[in-house]
């Protein structure tokens, strides 16, 4: 049997005293298109970020396509890896940042190419012919030499999901990037993120757009205090949904 | 009694002055160089978490900010040499400047690391950039952008430190200018001549920082 293309078992977080994750299970297939929602503070962008090694995790385990991220066991200690082995694991996923993080002394094309030549080992000429494709892709070939500072924040977000995806990530992570757009940036941003997912690439989103969550994924993970609870596709999820968290959770939200 | 200003004495060895004053544009640097090498590593040192390494680059800025750099300069040229650590008199300066100034130029490196949103490292670091990758692709170019007004001056100061060097007999513009004093007895002349050069090349340094700045300045 093939390896899921993700799978979390029994993920446990906390800074500190306060547990934020309290043991999360989840598994994605290839192609698979997951959303994330829940109320701020239930630990989504928390459990996103473990998946790169944003964040240390206390126990529980992470793989992506049966290989296990970060941690390992010398005997009956659990370790963290070496360095250089989890940059290797961090470059199988592609992560778009809330606030972009674009690298501001750079232009959009040496952003995008920067993880091409130094991770990637791609000479100049075929970095920036990669670069170039997924800028294109994004519709920001002609904004290739503007810096950061000349973009709008959607063109800027655009910019930072072709730098990810450039990369050739297996599973694409998302973590609220629409969430410091105004209104009317929100939605050239959604557009690029559907037009991967219809390609076939696996993505998993933390989202506060409902609406856009409903269209795009084929599978809704609702988060409640640190704990998945509930799960499903997206018509159950937002119309019938089982527990009284969600639908509580669902009435306060944008979703109509 | 009327003072007649006569510069003749001092233009008969204006080449002496000029020579000194390359000199002490050298001395500069040369200490300036090392010590931003110095500074990078600490300024790296003072932002980490690991007490190990924050603690002596801390123990490090604070000895050598709290003690006077003519009493460094001495103390290098006159005391280590009894410890076995003998240096010639330029050598010695350029070693003393540059661990005088890694220490200023730490915590203007600091600073700058400071001003830094810890995002970019994570972007980085997302990508499978190593900490190593990210220091010397994005976070050092950043801040070097962020700290050019304070390296500005604080390059203008190490400078003007180099005079220090006649307390130790480096021909440096200082020193040349106290010699031709001796010689001509026309102390405002040569005096006035020199704290002119100073003005004059600390004038093209700023301007040229400014450029520098103007260049690098981030579009936004």
């Amino acid at each position: 049997m093939p390896n899921n293309l993700l799978e979390i078992r029994d993920l446990h977080k906390s800074y500190g005293d306060v547990e934020v994750l309290k043991g999360v299970d989840c598994t994605m297939q290839q192609g698979d298109v997951v959303s994330i929602i829940g109320s701020s503070g239930s630990g989504k962008t928390t459990m996103l970020r473990c998946i790169n090694m944003l964040e240390e995790f206390q126990s529980g385990s992470i793989s992506i396509d049966g290989e296990e991220i970060g941690y390992e066991m010398a005997g009956t200690q659990r370790r963290r890896k070496k360095e250089k082995e989890i940059a290797r694991q961090r470059a199988l996923t592609g992560m778009a940042f809330q606030q972009f993080n674009l690298f501001p002394h750079m232009s959009a094309v040496r952003n995008v190419m920067l993880g091409l030549i130094k991770v990637k080992k791609l000479d100049k000429d075929e970095a920036r012919a990669v670069s170039e494709k997924w800028l294109d892709r994004v519709g920001l070939l002609a904004r290739a030499d503007h810096f950061p500072g000349q973009l709008s924040g959607g063109q800027q977000q655009r910019v930072a999901i072709a730098r990810a995806i450039a990369m050739n990530p297996r599973l694409m992570l998302f973590d609220e990037v629409t969430s410091a757009l105004d209104p009317e940036l929100v939605n050239e941003v959604l557009q690029v993120i559907k037009t991967l997912a219809q390609d076939g690439m696996s993505m998993l989103l933390v989202t506060h757009e409902m609406r856009f969550a409903y269209e795009v994924s084929n599978r809704v993970i609702f988060m409640n205090q640190g704990l998945i609870g509930e799960e499903g596709n997206p018509r159950d999820m937002f119309h019938k949904p089982k527990s009284e968290r969600l639908a509580e959770f669902l009435k306060t939200s944008s979703f109509a | 009694m009327g003072y007649t200003l006569n510069f003749a004495a001092v233009w008969r060895s204006f080449d002496d002055l000029l020579l000194g004053l390359g000199l002490s544009l050298a001395l500069a640097f040369g200490a300036i160089l090392i010590g931003a090498v110095i500074g990078l590593c600490t300024a790296f040192g003072l932002t980490s978490k690991n007490g190990f390494i924050k603690r002596p680059a801390g123990i490090y800025v604070s000895i050598i900010r709290n003690t006077p750099i003519l009493v460094l300069v001495l103390f290098t040229y006159f005391a280590l040499p009894q410890w076995g650590f003998r240096l010639g008199k330029i050598e010695s300066f350029v070693f003393t400047l540059a661990v005088y100034s890694g220490a200023y130029l730490a915590e203007v490196f600091r600073a700058g690391l400071l001003s830094i949103p810890p995002g970019l490292r994570e972007a980085g670091l997302a990508i499978g950039l190593t900490e190593m990758q990210i220091r010397t692709s994005i976070i050092a170019p950043l801040m070097f952008r962020n700290i050019l007004p304070s390296l500005s001056s604080t390059i203008i100061s190490l400078f003007k430190d180099t005079s220090l060097a006649a307390a130790i007999a480096v021909p440096e513009l200082t020193f040349e200018t106290r010699k031709i004093n001796v010689e001509t007895f026309r102390v405002i002349e040569t005096w006035m001549v020199a704290s002119c050069l100073y003005v004059f090349t600390c004038s093209i340094l700023a301007a040229l920082m400014r450029t520098l700045e103007r260049h690098l300045a981030l579009s936004r």
